[in-house]
């Protein structure tokens, strides 16, 4: 039987892990409608159409991380809260403008480039601290003083291991959203469109290997342990590789039936299941710890009453959403008189 | 400053810059609701007008309400890390539920705003029906852990700060959760629908076509109505809030009437300010006996003054004034709302003649007023909670973070809140202007 503790992280995973996808479409969605700005090929609109109904959806995924994770592992948001104020308040920041903007923009006539423009960039700038998570919780950035925690700002920020991750980030980013924006483009009839990103995905798929080759080999002496709990689990990221290489030769797979090249959907799905298993990795390392040294999964634990009471609702509250899920689905991804409107 | 005040600071500034979209956010949804529903039943294009140019409105203030609302759930982790300790405990249970909440609402927003020339036309009852009740959902579901800060239940707690025999479901329904989150949704409903009257009355200033002019009449009817019937519950409701003050939280209530003896027969102060010298009501008018029976419905009702308590745990005196203003809106719209409704229809609608231009004006000014009432009242519900963050259980000191960088981020979440609120006004007028509802009114009957 598996511990309430161990179920908690799990729950959290899958929705961190969810969130990390989505997140990337999203933002990398947000990057490509500014990159793609009035071109030939629809390819910016292409992307817009997806982000307009989709991105308060994708918005309440970060506020589900974050609540949830307060909900699960309260101590874990006393220590969290208390070292991230700086990157937290940051990501903050750049979200309220990206958002912000990206809705003023379908509103106006004038400055709907630079709004473009100022929603991209800050696009781009949130994954990259989101990310920066990952290297603070593997220790070594968090100093003490007297009794408060606090981030070792410049330690972090003169560390390589921080950019590499956020390089890796950026790279996964953007090569998802491609992958995803091909699909999207292929469903909605715009071939061109789907020749853009497809060559783009050709060119970040193996960026996306060599970067997160570099952060392995260049992490921080501190996450020595990490390391050594990765090697065990080795066997995650060869079924991982072996997946990239699948997901990556599908680019040149025949279409069915048809003239034409690469399975878009099946290439997304085969590169979520390669970061799926990747992260199954990572993740299994990395526990029993939220941040290390000092903070595990079975201290940062909530009260056992309000996890129970928490699981039921997660249960409830997705069988009410589901159906509403479906509809949304079928509306915004799959109906042809929205995908292949001009 | 230290590093206290300035998260006090911080985090009102945030939660008061949010709670202008979120309010607006719950209000107009159902104003949306109503003006499809009478369309659908009357036929009246003009309704289905009026749905749509607000929806639209709407989306451009989501624009910013979910990204400032954001801002402050995660601001409460970031700013009292070890407030949200224990809420993460004990009253996590809401948080999550509002998620629900919220997917809900993005879910059929979406759906009405871009897949509605899709659907047949009973969905789109049904979708802004949904984003209404998710609306309102997730402010009442936020609310019920404001009003667990303010009469904590549910759970127990060891001198070391250890949590023991926790409760999910006794914490949310608190001793205050009803009467504060209805008062909540209502006062929201209300300030929705003046501000719709607002701008209906705002635009009833000018000379225009009879066609628009009966468009405008219709939206100010409209909205006057449930204006009307919004603030006539939220008084109501707001008197069994104080009641519930009474018995719960009464240094709260003894701080908001400047009441310093226990007594009974104890009086209504109206107006003035609690000179903290003399320790008494200055240039207030005193309604003898009232509050005793404002309090339990009966004039001998003891009332506990602030002598009953600690001096360190006294809220500070200006909730006084808080409370005065926040009632004084709630009358003075009341007051409004009943006047011109009964003036149109005993003038107006028999003699056929328009509404004089003071009263207009004052209608324009209903909205902003409204709106000022809800910001007093959150300000009067977390400072006559001070020195408490949670109600005799932590202090807001202990609760808050002991980083030292909050100045610099301050300044930047002002400046952030400055440029969203100047842009959100540019972009709605800027808008509106482009697509005038004569452009709207061609659109449907051309
Ligand atoms: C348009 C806004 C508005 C109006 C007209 C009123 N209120 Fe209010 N009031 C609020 C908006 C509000 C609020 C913003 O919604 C609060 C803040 C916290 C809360 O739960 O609701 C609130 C709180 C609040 C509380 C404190 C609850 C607590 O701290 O636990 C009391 C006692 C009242 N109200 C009483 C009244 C009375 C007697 C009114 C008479 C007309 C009134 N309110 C009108
Ligand atoms: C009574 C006061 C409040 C009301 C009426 C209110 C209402 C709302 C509404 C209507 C939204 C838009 C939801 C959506 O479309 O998704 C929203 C967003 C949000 N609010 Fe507030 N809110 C209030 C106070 C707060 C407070 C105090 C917090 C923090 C604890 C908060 C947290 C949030 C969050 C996180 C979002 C973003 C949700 C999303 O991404 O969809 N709200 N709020
Ligand atoms: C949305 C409308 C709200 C507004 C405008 C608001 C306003 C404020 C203000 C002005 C303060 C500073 C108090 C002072 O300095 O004396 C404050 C404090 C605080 N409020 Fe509220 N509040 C709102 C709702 C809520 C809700 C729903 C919660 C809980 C989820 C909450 C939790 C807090 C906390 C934790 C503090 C800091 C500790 C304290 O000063 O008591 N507030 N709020």
């Amino acid at each position: 039987m598996m511990s309430e503790e161990v179920l908690a992280i799990l729950i959290m995973w899958t929705f961190i892990f969810v969130y990390s996808i989505f997140g990337s479409i999203d933002f990398g969605a947000g990057f490509w409608a500014m990159i793609y700005n009035n071109h030939r090929t629809m390819a910016g609109k292409i992307a817009n159409r997806f982000l307009s109904p989709t991105w308060e959806i994708t918005n309440t995924f970060l506020v589900l991380l974050v609540v949830a994770f307060v909900g699960f592992f309260p101590k874990g948001a006393y220590t969290l809260g208390t070292v991230m104020l700086v990157p937290v308040s940051l990501i903050l920041f750049f979200l309220a403008i990206r958002s912000a903007f990206m809705v003023f923009s379908y509103s106006v006539q004038g400055y709907r480039r630079t709004m473009f423009i100022i929603s991209g960039i800050s696009g781009l700038l949130i994954p990259s601290l989101l990310i920066a998570v990952l290297p603070i919780s593997q220790g070594g950035f968090i100093g003490v003083d007297g009794e408060t925690q606090n981030l070792l700002l410049e330690k972090l920020f003169t560390s390589p291991t921080l950019y590499l991750y956020v390089l890796f980030g950026l790279t996964s980013e953007l090569y998802l959203s491609s992958l995803f924006l091909a699909d999207y483009a292929r469903v909605s009839n715009k071939e061109e469109a789907y020749r853009l990103y497809r060559s783009n995905a050709i060119l970040l798929g193996p960026l996306t290997l060599l970067s997160a080759l570099f952060t392995l080999l260049f992490m921080a002496p501190e996450s020595r342990w990490l390391i050594d709990n990765l090697v065990d689990q080795k066997i995650w990221f060869v079924l991982s590789l072996a997946a990239f290489f699948i997901a990556y030769g599908s680019l040149w797979w025949p279409k069915q039936n048809r003239p034409g090249i690469g399975r878009p959907r099946f290439t997304l799905l085969a590169t979520v299941a390669q970061y799926g298993l990747a992260s199954i990795g990572y993740g299994l390392a990395h526990l029993p710890y939220i941040v290390y040294p000092d903070l595990t999964i079975y201290e940062a634990f909530t009260a056992t009453e309000t996890f129970y009471s928490l699981m039921i609702m997660y249960i409830v509250g997705l069988a009410i959403l589901t159906p509403g899920f479906y509809v949304f689905w079928r509306l915004f991804l799959k109906d042809k008189r929205y995908l292949q409107q001009e | 400053m230290d590093t206290v005040v300035l998260a006090r600071a911080f985090f009102g500034t945030s939660l008061g810059f949010h709670i202008i979209f979120a309010t607006l956010g719950v209000g107009l949804p159902l104003m949306i609701v109503i003006a499809e529903i009478i369309h659908q039943v009357k036929g009246d294009n003009d309704y289905a007008i009026m749905a749509k140019r607000w929806t639209k409105a709407f989306a451009v203030l989501l624009g910013v309400a979910i990204p400032s609302g954001t801002i402050v759930g995660v601001q409460l982790s970031l700013l009292w890390p070890g407030f949200m300790e224990i809420v993460g405990k004990v009253i996590s249970l809401p948080f999550q539920i509002e998620i629900f909440a919220f997917f809900l609402e993005a879910l059929f927003m979406s759906i009405y705003v871009y897949a509605a020339d899709r659907l047949p036309r009973y969905f789109r009852l049904i979708s802004v029906f949904f984003v209404a009740l998710g609306a309102v959902a997730s402010a009442i579901l936020i609310s019920a852990v404001n009003t667990w800060m303010n009469t904590p239940d549910g759970f127990k707690i060891k001198p070391d700060g250890t949590i023991y025999d926790v409760n999910p479901w006794d914490a949310f329904f608190n001793p205050s959760f009803l009467s504060s989150s209805f008062h909540v949704a209502i006062t929201a409903y209300m300030t929705g629908a003046f501000a719709v009257a607002s701008v209906a009355a705002f635009k009833l200033l000018k000379k225009r076509p009879e066609r628009e002019r009966a468009y405008h009449l219709k939206g100010l009817f409209m909205s006057l109505a449930v204006a009307f019937l919004m603030s006539f519950v939220s008084s109501l409701s707001g008197h069994h809030s104080a009641q519930i003050l009474h018995q719960h939280s009464p240094e709260k209530l003894a701080a908001a009437e400047g009441l310093f003896e226990t007594q009974r027969y104890a009086p209504l102060a109206i107006g003035g300010y609690t000179d903290p010298k003399t320790e008494e009501v200055k240039y207030g008018i005193e309604i003898p006996w009232a509050l005793s029976w404002l309090a339990a419905g009966k004039f001998d009702t003891e009332v506990k003054g602030l002598y009953e308590f600690p001096r360190e745990t006294w809220p500070p005196f200006y909730v006084h004034t808080l409370f005065n203003l926040m009632v004084g809106v709630g009358v003075v719209l009341l007051g409004l709302a009943a006047f011109a409704l009964f003036y149109w229809w005993f003038f107006a609608k028999k003699r056929a003649k328009s509404f004089p231009k003071w009263l207009l004006w004052s209608l324009v000014f209903s909205g902003p007023l409204s709106m000022l009432g809800i910001e007093f009242g959150w300000v009067f519900s977390c400072s006559g909670r001070q020195p408490w963050t949670i109600y005799r259980v932590q202090t807001t000191a202990e609760a808050a973070t002991k980083n030292e960088n909050l100045g610099m981020l301050f300044l930047l979440f002002l400046f952030l809140y400055a440029l969203l609120s100047v842009l959100t006004v540019l972009i709605l007028t800027a808008y509106f202007k482009r697509n005038p509802v004569s452009k709207d009114m061609e659109r449907i009957s051309g």
